[in-house]
């Protein structure tokens, strides 16, 4: 495995790892190798060349910065780590994150930010479909568009789009808290526009916030969407909308 | 004039295709709106291991001393590509149920009785709980489509990681669980409001099809440093492909579960119509291991409707390499149990037949998330029950094995059969009992 530390004059610490010369299981090992109190906080992964599971099952507060496209499931159930991506990402980037920070500063495929139960997935260009499916408490800043079906099933958590979104936008929504500046091709079942009061003025505020852009966009463009929760029980007077 | 009175009448004479419970389905259907919605698996009569026979030894072969000469029970899974391949040392597993659908104590108990008996127990759609790590020494952690509770460090501390496409109660169906089981420690796990009806999604949210589940499964060995085995579920459907498809993804177990196989909860038309029975999908999935090399290097668990040693010793002898149980385990904790007969009256219902697991109302404490209800099961006599019954499971499959000359449970094989009726022949690929037929196509599936 070629892993180094930079000589003196760089930053202190970092670590650089070639995925051309070095396995995804090498570097996985060696991050899952990190303990709490680590002192190699700084890495850099070169030339990803879309491998799939690039960090996945980080469990450490890294900043880890992926220079190219990655394939399937960067960053999955990621806990406490901040991973930055120059290039696109491919399915479920970010899927079943507990904590930590995201940022694929391309575009995302399928399935981003899935059933992720914390953290902040900000993703600079567009998201595929099912983008923040099943989500159960992560928040999700998508600059460009998101696909159909995104936010499907979604319980908790916000997300937040700039662009459009596709159809069945939030079909079966939970309690997730959607935020759409664009147009919105289709709501899927059970999920509704409601009131944009202040209260998610500031939510809304808190999350662009949190992504780096508030005071760039207006908050007062958004719409907000959430579960009409008429599906939260069986009943035979909707079973059309099954 | 006729005298009406004296003619002979005929007896009054029920449908067979309209009969008492169809009609009674009937009347249910049109007061309600709402489909039959139940536990447990198929209960119609279907072709099963009671269709099979064992022939035992004869001239040709010797059997072992039954009090004196060693049958193995053993079963190591996983060992294609983990590290850490699961030990067990009997062929029975606890099938997946979720904390969730069974309460607590019942969860515990299976724990207990599992180890006692130094077998696996399996968490279900709802997250892992301290109390079942705690009690399981070998704990297989659910992978579902719903993800509920799902957490990287369960996966760590999880013996092995079963993904789960489909069950045999349902295969193409998601899960459900209704309001009355939804409190707030069930909710609070699934990130659910409290008391409303939770219908879990039936397909994975971020894989489609077996080149996706391919990279999926690289991505939990990922996680979890290549340690823990990985299982991959399916519903009898399609065994051979499925089986097949499994291999391919890169499983180290294929566990195949037929319709008898239960639920906690789901459509009565589904159990009953969609998927295959247990007998007719062994074969099918032996046959895909054998076709690709694989058989016993990646192991194969046969789940629905095991109920003895003799079920344990046909699905062994099939070529499977252990099965899992998941209704008769929990009647062995006591449910349906005729000592709650009464309860289950008021319930309109009888010991035996109680099905309505999803109301969270079970008389014996099991299926149930009231604390009144679920403290009238002692986990640890409970889990002695469970532990006794599979000791009998696998004392009734040794008697069998020794009876066929095995020194290993795993040395029975389909030789060793005959069936009873054409059907079973024809699903288990095994001659009809005095003939020497094979209907069908001889093994060509």
């Amino acid at each position: 495995m070629t892993l180094s530390v930079k000589p003196a004059g760089d930053a202190a610490g970092l670590q650089l790892v070639d995925l051309s010369t070095s396995s995804v299981r090498e570097l996985n090992a060696a991050l899952h190798a990190l303990g709490p109190d680590t002192n190699q906080t700084l890495w850099k992964v070169a030339h990803p060349n879309g491998r799939h599971a690039i960090a996945a099952g980080l469990d450490a507060a890294i900043d880890i910065e992926i220079d190219g496209p990655v394939g399937y499931y960067c960053a999955g159930m990621n806990k406490h780590g901040r991973v930055v991506i120059n290039g696109n990402a491919g399915v479920g980037v970010g899927e079943n994150m507990m904590s930590g920070f995201i940022h694929v500063k391309g575009d995302a495929s399928q399935s981003a930010g899935a059933t992720a139960h914390g953290g902040l997935l900000v993703i600079d260009g567009n998201a595929s479909a099912r983008c923040g499916i099943s989500m159960k408490g992560i928040d999700i800043v998508v600059k460009g568009s998101v696909g159909h079906l995104s936010a499907f099933m979604g319980q908790a958590g916000s997300l937040v789009v700039l662009g459009d979104a596709g159809e069945a936008l939030g079909d079966s929504l939970y309690e997730a808290k959607l935020f759409v500046r664009g147009k919105v091709a289709g709501l899927g079942a059970d999920c509704i526009e409601k009131e944009i009061r202040d209260e998610h003025k500031a939510l809304l505020a808190s999350k662009l916030d949190a992504a780096g852009i508030l005071g760039e966009v207006d908050i007062g463009e958004f719409r907000r969407y959430g579960s009409a929760r008429t599906l939260y029980h069986f009943h035979v007077d909707n079973v059309s909308s099954y | 004039m006729n005298d009406l009175t004296n003619t002979p009448r005929t007896k009054p004479r029920t449908s067979a295709t309209f009969d008492e419970y169809t009609l009674s389905e009937i009347r249910r259907a049109a007061a309600t709106g709402i489909y039959d919605i139940r536990g447990a698996g198929a209960k119609r009569k279907l072709p099963h291991f009671d269709d099979l026979l064992f022939l035992g030894a004869s001239m040709s072969r010797y059997p072992l001393e039954g009090y004196r000469e060693k049958c193995s029970t053993e079963v190591v899974l996983g060992t294609r590509f983990a590290k850490k391949p699961i030990e067990l040392k009997i062929p029975i597993t606890i099938a997946g149920m979720s904390f969730g659908s069974l309460s607590a104590n019942a969860k515990e108990a299976l724990g207990r009785g599992a180890s006692a008996m130094g077998t696996s127990t399996t968490t279900g759609d709802g997250g892992m709980t301290n109390e079942e790590r705690g009690h399981s020494t070998q704990l297989v952690y659910q992978y579902l489509p719903s993800r509920y509770g799902m957490n990287p460090d369960d996966l760590k501390r999880a013996d092995a990681i079963e993904v789960v496409v489909g069950q045999g109660a349902k295969p193409g169906g998601g899960g459900m669980l209704l309001g009355q089981k939804i409190t707030e420690r069930v909710a609070g796990m699934r990130t659910l409001p409290v008391g409303i009806d939770q219908r879990s999604a039936c397909r994975h949210p971020d894989w489609t099809g077996p080149d996706d589940l391919e990279i999926k499964i690289e991505e939990l060995r990922e996680i979890t440093d290549w340690e823990k085995p990985i299982y991959v579920k399916v519903g009898a459907a399609r065994p051979y492909y499925d089986t097949a498809l499994a291999v391919k993804s890169g499983a180290d177990v294929v566990v195949v579960d037929g319709m008898q196989g239960g639920t906690a909860a789901t459509q009565e038309i589904f159990i009953e119509h969609v998927g295959i029975p247990t007998l007719a999908a062994v074969r099918q999935a032996v046959k895909a291991l054998q076709d690709l090399g694989m058989h016993r290097k990646v192991q194969l668990i046969v789940s629905g409707g095991i109920r003895n040693g003799a079920d344990v010793a046909k699905a062994l002898a099939l070529g499977a390499d252990a099965v899992a149980i998941g209704t008769a385990a929990l009647v062995a904790l006591g449910d349906n149990d005729p000592h709650w007969q009464g309860e289950y009256e008021k319930l309109g219902t009888t010991a035996g037949a109680y099905d309505d697991w999803h109301e969270g109302r079970d008389p014996a404490g099991i299926t149930t998330q009231d604390p009144a209800l679920m403290a009238r099961l002692d986990p640890v006599a409970a889990g002695r029950r469970l532990a006794n019954y599979l000791a009998v499971l696998t004392l009734e499959c040794q008697t069998i094995a020794r009876a066929c000359g095995k020194s290993h449970v795993h040395n029975l094989e389909p030789e060793d059969l005959v069936a009873l009726t054409i059907e079973a022949a024809a699903m288990a690929n095994v001659p009809l009992a005095g003939t020497n037929w094979i209907p069908g196509s001889n093994g060509n599936f």
